[in-house]
């Protein structure tokens, strides 16, 4: 019987290795090569690290490339496409949360029809709508676009963080003098900020690995994102593979940034005690 | 400190009818039980006094103010939830202060107000600690002080002890009652716990399906229930109820019991202040239902008794259950006597007449 234990405890362990391996070797793999000089990329071969290694891929693509300029317009669209999905869906979902409404039912189908449609067969749509509004190439229409895509899966998860904390809270402020609007405030978003956070990240890397949208409504440089920036590390007869890394690693780090900020919040447990329990 | 008035109030959802018409008037200062069994709509009327359920017909007035369309926040209530609903990323003294804060109330005011809740409490070493660092029972007296500090013109109470074990359940349930003493304020009171709908409640509300059964002092619903629900519900252990026939003649009133046994009714209806003319209302032959509760069965009264089985005892360290079966009716009865019966053994009972109840077997309704 222990031995079985056992067995399976390091079975288990082992999977749990392996599986951490496979999903980071690829990120090893960036880091590796971003600090390969160019004249020992193809010369050594395959290694696990370079005999040699340098930063001036970091330094070029700072330098001399339109990077930081793509990294910016991508924070801004990132940044601004995960605010306002958060308030828009932190308000929908609570509405789908306690709220028995004409039109829900609709309202809900509707929503999760926008998620059946791959997204390719939208873009030439969008971008026929887009024109004559002059949104594209521009970060704001880009923005739009992305809040549209966004906001129906993002309701859906504020409504089950919503869910999940008793109504009675609410009413009990109600009882104790507050409006509707002020207990939602006061009292049901502080105890929402684990969801709010998990949900303002979930957006932001969504938006700011997205790829398609950003190459077909952008062509000026001056309006790109970053994945549609790495894109130009490709030229018709060479990929510049340890520029393109270097760029890569950087842009990893808006994103652990960004998760090292709200991890505090994804701990749950903040509403231990509201109710016997 | 405030009145409160119910008329006709209906709730619906949908095609599905809760409440069916319920009135009600609470007076100043009066505590008030709802009692019933679970799903019979006592938290729904509760809720709509506080507000927080729109009320489908008729209407509520706190102190002769509608306020069918009045948001909770200005009615003035207080509401003690039966999860209490404390505010988990607030201390206590946040919890407590709330409403005083949301009221702008000046700083100094709080203060006093929640010290003197803290004080009466006994909350006071507790203040700055967040619910989830609390006991059931202590959430529950923060649950009791975040009403009180506000001077509400009512308290609604939703089952605040039911998470309580029985021993807490029991102390909480005389402070409340001292507290009710000391502030009298008008409390209305959820609860199906009948042991705290006898202590506490100046008048006792019966509710069942929706229905209002009987209204009056918590001794008036013992002595005299007005159907067989508010018969069986009041009282444990519960009233026997046992079939049987109501016969009369021009002298004198009986109701036969299976299998032959007669119970004279003579006393129970000088009791009940209606000579055996009126009593012919009651056609003869007619089903009814006799009640007699546990306590008022005399064990070995000597002469004029009947001849019963043990079939069970229950010591409950008061006193004795006894299950005693009788010409084919099987009954329960109750002593404060420790009983050295066993099973088996055949005693002599007397159901005294004047404790007996008569109720209409098809409809429930108490005939005398
Ligand atoms: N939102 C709702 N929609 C439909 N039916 C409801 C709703 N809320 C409550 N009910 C029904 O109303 C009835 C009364 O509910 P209520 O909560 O008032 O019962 P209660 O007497 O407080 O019971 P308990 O002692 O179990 O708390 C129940 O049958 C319940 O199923
Ligand atoms: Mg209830």
């Amino acid at each position: 019987m222990r031995k079985r234990q056992i067995a399976s405890t390091v079975a288990h362990r082992t999977a749990i290795v392996l599986y951490i391996a496979v999903a980071l070797f690829p990120l090893y793999w960036l880091l590796k090569v971003s600090v390969t000089p160019n004249d020992l990329l193809y010369t050594e071969g395959v290694r696990l690290w370079p005999s040699r290694t340098g930063f001036e891929h970091y330094i070029f693509v700072l330098k001399h490339s339109d990077f930081p300029r793509f990294f910016a317009n991508s924070l801004i669209v990132s940044g601004a496409t995960a605010i306002i999905v958060t308030v828009l869906a932190a308000t929908a979902g609570y509405a789908l949360s306690r709220f028995t409404f004409r039109g829900k039912y609709w309202i809900v189908a509707l929503m999760l029809l926008t998620q059946m449609f791959p997204l390719v067969m939208l873009v030439a749509p969008i971008f026929k709508m887009l024109s004559p509004l002059g949104l594209t190439n521009s970060l704001t229409g880009l923005v739009i676009v992305y809040v549209a895509f966004n906001v129906p899966f993002a309701t859906f998860l504020m409504q089950s963080f919503f869910d999940g904390i008793p109504k009675e809270l609410e009413e009990a402020a109600m009882i104790d003098g507050a409006t509707r609007f002020r207990a939602f405030r006061q009292i049901i978003l502080p105890l929402t900020l684990p969801g709010i956070a998990a949900t303002l990240g979930f957006v932001f890397t969504a938006a700011w690995s997205e790829l398609l949208f950003a190459l077909m409504l952008i062509s000026s440089t001056a309006a790109s994102t970053f994945p549609v920036g790495l894109l130009s590390f490709v030229s018709k007869f060479s990929v510049d593979f340890g520029q393109m890394m270097a760029a890569g690693v950087m842009a990893l780090i808006p994103a652990c940034l960004f998760f090292l900020l709200i991890q505090r919040y994804l701990v749950q447990g903040l509403t231990a005690g509201a109710v016997k329990g | 400190m405030a009145s409160i008035d119910i008329v006709g109030i209906r709730k619906a959802y949908g095609a599905l009818q809760i409440l069916h018409g319920i009135d009600l008037t609470i007076r100043d200062g009066e505590f008030i039980v709802l009692v019933g069994p679970s799903g019979c709509g006592k938290s729904t009327l509760l809720r709509m006094i506080a507000g927080l359920e729109d009320i489908s017909a008729g209407e509520i007035r706190i102190d002769g103010r509608r306020v069918n369309d009045l948001p909770p926040r200005d009615r003035d209530i207080a509401m003690v939830f039966q999860s209490y609903a404390l505010y988990p990323h607030m201390t206590v003294a946040e919890n407590m202060s709330y409403s005083l804060r949301l009221r702008k109330t000046g700083r100094e005011k709080i203060a006093a107000a929640i010290d003197g809740a803290a004080s009466i409490l006994g909350l006071n070493t507790l203040m700055e600690r967040r619910p989830k660092a609390l006991s059931g029972g202590q959430r529950q007296r923060v649950a009791m002080g975040r009403a009180i500090v506000r001077a509400p013109k009512a308290f609604l109470f939703d089952e605040p002890l039911s998470n309580l074990d029985a021993r807490l359940r029991e102390q909480m349930r005389g402070e409340i009652k001292k507290l009710h003493h000391s502030l009298s304020a008008t409390s209305v009171y959820v609860t199906h716990d009948q042991i705290e709908a006898m202590t506490l409640a100046d008048r006792i509300v019966a509710l069942n399906g929706g229905v209002v059964q009987q209204v009056g002092t918590p001794l008036d619903l013992y002595d005299r229930p007005a159907n067989l629900f508010v018969a069986g519900f009041i009282g444990s252990p519960a009233m026997n109820m046992i079939e049987g026939r109501y016969r009369s003649d021009r002298v004198s009133a009986w109701v036969e019991l299976a299998e032959g046994l007669i119970l004279p009714l003579h006393k129970t209806l000088q009791r009940a202040g209606i000579d055996e003319e009126e009593a012919a209302d009651v056609e003869d032959g007619a089903a009814v239902t006799i009640g007699i509760r546990p306590e008022h069965i005399f064990l070995d009264p000597g002469v004029g008794g009947f001849e019963a089985t043990v079939e069970l005892i229950e010591p409950t360290g008061l006193g004795t259950i006894l299950h005693l079966r009788l010409g084919g009716v099987s009954f329960k009865a109750f002593s404060l006597e420790r009983s050295d019966a066993a099973i088996g053994d055949r005693l002599s009972v007397s159901l005294p007449p004047e404790r007996l109840h008569a109720f209409d077997a098809a409809d429930g309704v108490r005939l005398i």
